[in-house]
């Protein structure tokens, strides 16, 4: 029998559903993946103890003669942003050890209904507060290609989990790019859907202008069948769109089969500076634009002059947003509580705050509370918003012109566990090309566009599109895949390192 | 803490202009919360709920929940925003209001800001002697409600002292009006009287709309009163505080009377008015100061992600424009029209707010005088004695009952107080308090001269008496048969027949 780690969740979907493969099997198979080598990469916070019963129930379901999702029986790895029900949920954060969810999130709930098997929750940065995840109060998560290295973040944990073959799917959350940087720098998958595209309820906020739940996967036809499963309107979520949705794997398949570039106008930003690139990263970008430009393409460069101010208008509108959001974690109602003999109930607030937060956790809130202070507002948040504004218009000048915008998915590739910890601005700069679609609302996906020479490591390139054309990237991007995939004679990650087993 | 000093308000008048300004939140009773949809407990379904049974992860500021907007507790919004001739915003957003307080789950409280829904309108009121003030309205805005505090051990029952405090979520989440007036000036003496007449005014405009239940002793409807005083002659405003939560007409009017002089009394010393919320006391009719209040207060308002702009369409607001109820000033001048009261009568019943009762009860078939008589006598002495409001003892649907037995000749005005006791006691309608406990006037002569004759037969020399003119004599003859009949017997059809017999 074929390693079923190594399948693709349509392949393995494909398995599930003629009988030749049962859901417990394929469960089992990664529950035993996850034994034998998340003790180096460190993915998962929490597995699940109910998936065989989950994925036994799915095969019970289907022999019975059960119409299914397309999906029923394939595993799934949820982001530890996301509350659930029969685990526990708490965003990597020590304040929430143990917290346990009265509810599921939206997106938990229709991946359930969709008979997706929850493996486990996966790691984290803080609250979703970082690109590396060694933020996570949970001990940080390595890099599948070299576990020295970080996995990206704040979403690490899904794109190695993905990465590692420890899970076909996963579902991450992104702010400025917690879901596109760690797929960056794991050669993995990974979709930021239109703000409003997918339900946010039960997401726990990071900044709730910004926040988006999106798929993790090898491929990006993987990811657009679970953005099939998890998005559409949900009236828990007053941001969310009511629109109606086209089948966002139909556009993979298309673009797969080799639709969508012949003509297709794509977007280079001229001030995207090369000098804070990685040659490597810069490289790959290139060379991938030739690839499509040979097949149709047209490139076409467009300016988007206000892009350059993204990062600095983000780490005011998020801090401003999470330190409201933050507030709740009091010790009151749930979570961590730090007593105080004799103290009252602001001491034991703020005692637990002091203990429950990490360090970055504390820098955001402190710069958001200073950000929304009452003579500072409109110097900063009410600037930020306005320079927000800006880039929304850069955007939709943009689009005037082209179909999609490309961009290198992060300047470099992963570096080093601890390399930039002590340096919040570098690791801010992590984020400089995927900032601007959470400003804009816009959707944006990362595909792998190859390895970088110099170090060998993943590289992914970003395509953006206007607000609720998310087929279109899916229609792109993997016809963009599959030209890749192509010059390499097979997947990326068929080239990253097996781990577990023999070392 | 000890006593202020006081000035006599006349001196205080005579010295300094008061000038009153008014918050006024009113909890609506939509059936479910303002984000969320746990039940009310500001609706009547939702009364009797134990602590913290209505409550959604919204409410309780769970990770992950989000509020979304009641688009009931909107519309109601909409309406009594009209209802104060107040402009619609065709767009107004939610902010976040942030501070840290336990009965607060998410340690922010969603309210309007810089953009309510509702603004620039005005309020008649009027004074206990029908004097009618226009009280400018600045802002009606909508908010959420806090959880509900108590506060255990301790000797105050304030926070300070207690051992711990108990939080109910319930109450987190209902659906709030704030309604703020402009600096209402020339009130002058009566400025007492005004503030509880503004807070009836509201609390007549949101019965007349059924979007709030409005019992100030329930918390439905809160007043915070701001008084300041200038001397007179002075352009500028005096520093003002701000009297939080008087739960009642009259402790508003007592209240902004006791801020007057106890404020008079500082400035006429050469002290300066500290910019503060107070407490009100209703066991002592004093204030006690709170936490100071300035601009300093910084909560950080930021709008809120999580919601939309409220965006009303005009078709909207124009539909429940039309929709709106005959403003209560309005109404009352044409009640008094048509049922051509003297104004002493008509505002008695103003005054004892028992205007839509009365109303009703017309409505209801009864003549006005009688509903009125019904309602300001044997009502509301039973409401006196028990301690509760007339409205709540028995139906307009039940008086108008009673008086038509009363017209029809069945019931006699003292078996009608009976029936109404029966009434009130819960045995039914009037109509089965009469047929159960067997009250109605015995109209069968047959009976009533089987019992004179009775009588005539213990007083043989009756007859005779009248007779020879004296026919006062007749009464003991009355009497002693309405004593027989139980009280059930029309006395003058009882007289009529003894004056007969002596005839014959």
């Amino acid at each position: 029998m074929t390693d079923l780690t190594r399948l693709n969740a349509a392949d393995l979907a494909a398995r599930l559903a003629s009988g030749d493969v049962s859901s417990v099997e394929a469960t089992q198979a990664h529950l035993d993946r996850i034994a034998a080598v998340d003790g180096d990469v460190h993915a998962f916070l929490h597995v699940s103890e109910h998936a065989l019963d989950v994925a036994a129930d799915i095969d019970r379901r289907r022999a019975a003669g059960e119409s299914l999702g397309e999906l029923a029986g394939v595993p799934l790895a949820i982001k530890d942003v996301l509350v659930t029900t029969d685990m526990p949920s708490t965003s990597g954060s020590k304040i929430l050890e143990g917290f346990l969810s009265p509810y599921d999130a939206t997106v938990v709930a229709r991946s359930r209904a969709a008979g997706l098997v929850p493996l486990g929750k996966t790691n984290m940065d803080e609250f979703a507060m970082g690109s590396s995840t060694e933020h996570s109060a949970y001990g940080p998560t390595h890099n599948p290609w070299d576990l020295d290295r970080i996995p990206g973040g704040s979403g690490g944990g899904s794109a190695a989990a993905v990465a590692a073959f420890e899970a076909p799917l996963a579902l991450g959350s992104d702010t400025g790019g917690s879901i596109r940087q760690p797929a960056h720098v794991t050669g993995t998958v990974g979709m930021k859907p239109t703000y409003g595209g997918v339900s946010r309820f039960g997401a726990i906020a990071l900044a709730s202008s910004l926040d988006q739940v999106g798929p993790v996967s090898r491929t990006v036809l993987d990811s657009a069948l679970l953005h099939d499963v998890i998005g559409g309107h949900d009236p828990h979520d007053a941001t969310s769109l009511t629109d109606s949705w086209p089948s966002f794997a139909a556009a993979a398949r298309e673009g797969a089969a080799g639709a969508g570039l012949a003509g297709l106008k794509i977007g280079v930003i001229r001030e995207l500076p090369d000098s804070g690139f990685q040659a490597g990263v810069s490289a790959s970008f290139r060379a991938a634009l030739a690839l499509l430009e040979a097949q149709g393409a047209e490139i076409v460069e467009v300016s988007a002059p206000h892009f350059e101010y993204g990062v600095a208008a983000y780490y005011l509108i998020l801090p401003a947003e999470a330190s409201s959001n933050l507030a709740k974690f009091d010790s009151v109602r749930f979570g961590l509580r730090v007593d105080v003999p004799g103290g009252t109930v602001e001491d034991v607030m703020a005692a637990t705050r002091d203990a429950g937060f990490g360090e970055e956790v504390k820098r955001r809130i402190i710069l958001g509370t200073y950000a929304l202070s009452a003579g500072y507002y409109d110097a900063y948040y009410g600037s930020a918003q306005k320079v927000r504004t800006l880039i929304q218009r850069d955007f939709d000048a943009a689009f005037a012109q082209v179909d999609v915008i490309a961009t290198p998915s992060a300047p470099t590739t992963a570096f080093k566990l601890g390399e930039k910890i002590d340096d919040p601005l570098q690791m801010y700069l992590n984020d400089v090309t995927t900032i601007p679609v959470n400003l804009a609302g816009v959707p944006g996906i990362s595909i792998p566009s190859g390895l970088a020479e110099e170090d060998g490591l993943p590289v992914g390139i970003q395509f953006i599109a206007p607000a609720r054309q998310d087929a279109r990237l899916y229609r792109v991007g993997a016809a963009a895949e599959a030209l890749l995939v192509d010059s390499w004679g097979g997947p990326l990650l068929d080239r990253a390192p097996l781990l577990g087993g023999n070392r | 803490m000890a006593k202020a000093a006081l000035m006599d308000f006349d001196d205080a008048l005579k010295l300094y202009e008061p000038v009153l300004g008014f918050e006024v939140h009113v909890e609506l009773n939509t059936e479910t919360k303002m984000f969320s949809p746990a039940g009310n407990p500001a609706h009547a379904a939702n009364h009797d709920a134990a602590p913290n049974t209505l409550v959604a992860p919204v409410d309780m500021g769970l990770p992950g929940s989000l509020p979304v907007v009641n688009e009931t507790a909107v519309r109601f919004s909409i309406s009594l925003g009209l209802a104060l001739g107040c402009q619609i915003a065709p767009s107004s957003r939610f902010a976040r209001k942030n501070y840290f307080y336990p009965d607060l789950g998410k340690n922010y409280q969603i309210s309007q800001y810089d953009e309510p829904i509702a603004f620039e309108g005005q309020i008649e009121v009027e004074l206990t002697d029908g004097t009618v003030f226009e009280v400018p309205i600045e802002r009606a805005h909508m908010e959420e409600d806090a959880g509900k505090l108590t506060h255990v051990g301790g000797s105050t029952g304030r926070i300070q002292g207690a051992e711990y405090s108990l939080v109910d979520y319930n109450r987190a989440g209902v659906p709030l009006v704030e309604i703020v007036t402009k600096p209402i000036f020339g009130a002058e003496h009566r400025a007492p009287e005004l503030a509880a007449a503004y807070v009836r005014a509201i609390r007549d405009v949101v019965l007349s709309l059924g979007i709030s239940e409005a019992r100030m002793e329930r918390g439905n409807l809160r007043c915070d009163a701001n008084v300041s005083l200038r001397p007179r002659g002075q352009e500028k405003l005096g520093t003002r505080t701000e009297t939080k939560n008087v739960n009642s007409m009259r402790s508003v009017e007592r209240a902004v009377r006791y801020e007057i002089q106890r404020q008079a009394a500082i400035l006429a010393a050469g002290g300066t008015i500290t910019q503060e919320t107070r407490h009100w006391h209703e066991d002592t009719g004093t204030t006690s100061p709170g936490r100071p209040k300035s601009d300093a207060d910084d909560y950080r308002y930021f709008p809120e992600p999580d919601l939309l702009p409220v965006a009303p369409s005009s078709a909207l607001v124009e539909s429940l424009r039309a929709a709106l109820p005959e403003p209560p000033a309005a109404r009352r001048r044409r009640l008094k029209a048509e049922w051509g009261f003297a104004d002493i009568d008509f505002q008695g019943i103003v005054n004892a707010g028992l205007l839509a009762e009365v109303d009703a009860t017309v409505a209801a078939g009864a003549a006005p005088a009688a509903a009125r008589k019904w309602w300001m006598s044997e009502i509301s002495r039973i409401a006196n004695a028990q301690g509760v409001e007339a409205s709540s003892l028995v139906t307009p649907a039940s008086v108008a009952a009673l008086q038509q037995l009363v017209d029809a000749g069945t019931l006699t005005d003292k078996l009608a107080r009976q029936v109404l006791e029966g009434v009130i006691a819960g045995e039914g309608t009037p109509q089965q308090v009469v047929d159960a406990r067997g009250l109605a006037v015995v109209s069968d002569d047959g009976a009533l001269i089987a019992a004179i004759d009775d009588a005539l037969a213990a007083q043989p020399d009756v007859l005779e008496k009248i007779r020879d003119g004296k026919v006062q004599a007749a009464g003991a003859v009355i009497g002693a048969v309405m004593k027989a009949m139980k009280g059930q017997a029309d006395a003058a059809r009882v007289r009529e027949l003894v004056l007969e017999r002596a005839a014959q």
